[in-house]
């Protein structure tokens, strides 16, 4: 399987202060990759350089071979990157169903009911309150929903920001549970935590971001083995 | 009794007018959150452009077979072209300054609304210009009220432009994309929604509804000047905050609300035409001070 993901060498800036220093990274075709490190490090920094909705200033970002660095954020899901965003970002004044629709956005095949459904299967709640207001779920019915609606436009690869934050553990077991399971459907999945240790579990790569530089990679087992990672982000 | 039929019937006529321009003032707040002071004299202009194409069309004489589809040919073509108007509004004045301070915008819409009325006033001149009705005459006689058919017509049409509008927003794939943009601009981006295109339709509707108020005026009053949407793009945006500005269905119903308090305060009191305004604005302060989010604001929690 080949590379579906690349970023080389990006800087993203706020203004005048420097987020992310000459980061990069690959995803390949299948692979769940993690992205771990503390508060403000820079990974929702790095995944919203992704989706275009911080481009970056220098360096390139590749889907496919194909660039993307330029193109706009409305242009980017088409190009195959569902973004599940820090913070959910549904739209609570509708119901779960049109969230779902504006997943599909996009699309104009048609076949939007089925994938519809396959959500449902994925997630059964949100079955049960299709018709209710986004804004009234609960966290976790709200994480599933914002996973939920990012897979509507098919993206070959699914970008997670911290999807567990704020979860009770059941929860948090129950979404876990789910990435899995798109996962093994075909889904390629960049996912951001501060959750080291479930994320590096469910990955099979991951990179440590210090202060908006890429400071360590590896397979998950050989990062849950370093001392520093240890010491940092696994409380060990 | 009859008085207050009278006073009803009047009171939904103008209300009908203030809710199609409270509609463009609701919708762009909703999207970009910018009072469009301008769109008041966008309703004039929409006004302006129906009686330019009345009179290249010579409807005035023209005999009654060709009326009615003359009359939705103005309506079309003024709304399209009010539309157009609003459209590049948007882009030369507001749209280089989507991310200054919110005062920037709010001044620039200020300056709008004075070049739109300074144009009129060239083109047009300073004095009113005579408006032809071209709504059917006569009325219905009810036993304990006399409605004017031209008033059915006009509450008809307005009422019909609004449940079409509510069907566009709720139902159409732009329409949701309108909403998910008021309520998350990167969200909805992360959708593959065309933010710039999305924020020019609901200038262009807003617009187009504006026109279709303009003509209803002039229909209604017989009488149109450059300086119309001064006054009734205040009380409109007045119906807009007291129905829940960036709420829909809140401008329409605000605008009906507005026009009947403002019938019947005319009405039913001694001099009661002067103090209408002063009551229309004190509502104004009054929702904002005890309301401020309306009668239909937004109550569901976001988080």
């Amino acid at each position: 399987m080949g590379v579906l993901l690349e970023v080389d060498q990006i800087d993203v800036f706020y203004g005048r202060i420097q987020a992310l220093r000459g980061v990069s990274l690959h995803v390949d075709e299948g692979e769940i990759v993690t992205l771990i490190g503390a508060n403000g490090a820079g990974k929702t920094t790095t995944l919203r350089a992704i989706s275009g909705l911080t481009p970056a200033s220098s360096g390139s970002i590749r889907i496919r071979g194909q660039d993307i660095t330029r193109t706009q954020a409305e242009d980017i899901v088409t190009k195959g990157i569902g973004h599940a965003p820090e913070g959910r970002r549904i739209f609570a004044r509708m119901s779960v169903r049109e969230n779902l629709d504006l997943g599909a956005y996009i699309r104009r095949d048609g076949e939007t009911r089925s994938d519809m459904e396959r959500i449902y299967t994925l997630f059964p709640r949100l079955k049960e309150r299709q018709a209710q207001l986004a804004g009234t779920l609960s966290g976790g019915e709200q994480q599933m929903l914002c996973i939920g609606r990012a897979m509507m436009s098919r993206p070959k690869v699914l970008l997670l920001d911290e999807p567990s934050l704020g979860l009770a553990p059941l929860m948090v077991d129950t979404i876990f549970q789910v990435i899995r399971e798109i996962n093994a459907e075909g889904t390629t999945i960049l996912l951001i935590e501060q959750n080291a240790l479930k994320a590096l579990g469910v990955a099979a790569r991951g990179y440590v971001l210090e202060t908006g530089r890429i400071v360590k990679e590896g397979p998950s087992k050989q990062l849950m083995e370093s001392p520093d990672v240890q010491k940092a982000y696994l409380g060990i | 009794m009859r008085f207050f039929a009278d006073q009803l019937i009047l009171g939904l006529t103008d209300g009908a007018i203030f809710a199609l321009i409270a509609l463009g003032y609701t919708m762009v707040y909703g999207i970009i959150e910018l009072i469009n002071f301008a769109h008041g004299d966008i309703f004039t202009v929409g006004g302006f452009i129906g009686l330019t194409l009345i009179s290249i069309l010579g409807l005035q004489h023209a005999p009654p077979a060709l009326l009615i589809p003359g009359v939705i040919l103005v309506f079309l073509v003024a709304m399209s072209l009010n539309g157009l108007l609003g459209v590049a509004i948007e882009r030369v004045a507001y749209r280089p300054l989507r991310n200054a301070p919110r005062l920037a915008p709010l001044i620039t819409a200020v300056g709008i609304s004075f070049i739109l009325e300074g144009i009129l006033f060239l083109l047009k001149g300073p004095n009113q210009i005579s408006y032809p009705n071209l709504l059917p005459g006569g009325s219905l006689n009810l036993g304990f009220a006399s409605i004017g058919v031209g008033n059915v017509f006009i509450i008809l049409i307005a009422l019909g432009l609004m449940i079409a509008l509510n069907q566009f927003i709720q139902r159409t794939r732009v329409g949701r994309a309108m909403r998910a943009t008021a309520q998350d601009r990167d969200a909805a981006r992360l959708m593959g929604v065309n933010i710039n295109r999305t924020i020019a339709i609901t200038f262009f509707i807003g617009s187009a509804l504006a026109a279709a108020g303009g003509i209803i005026y002039g229909f209604d009053y017989q009488t149109i000047d450059f300086s119309l949407g001064f006054r009734n793009g205040l009380v409109a945006f007045t119906a807009a905050v007291f129905g829940g500005i960036g709420n829909v269905v809140g401008a329409a119903l605000g605008g009906f609300i507005i026009g009947i308090i403002i019938d019947f305060v005319g009405g039913y009191f001694q001099g009661g035409q002067q103090w209408s305004d002063v009551v229309v604005f004190s509502i104004l302060i009054l929702v904002l001070v005890f309301r401020p989010t309306g009668l239909l604001g937004m109550r569901v929690p976001e988080k």
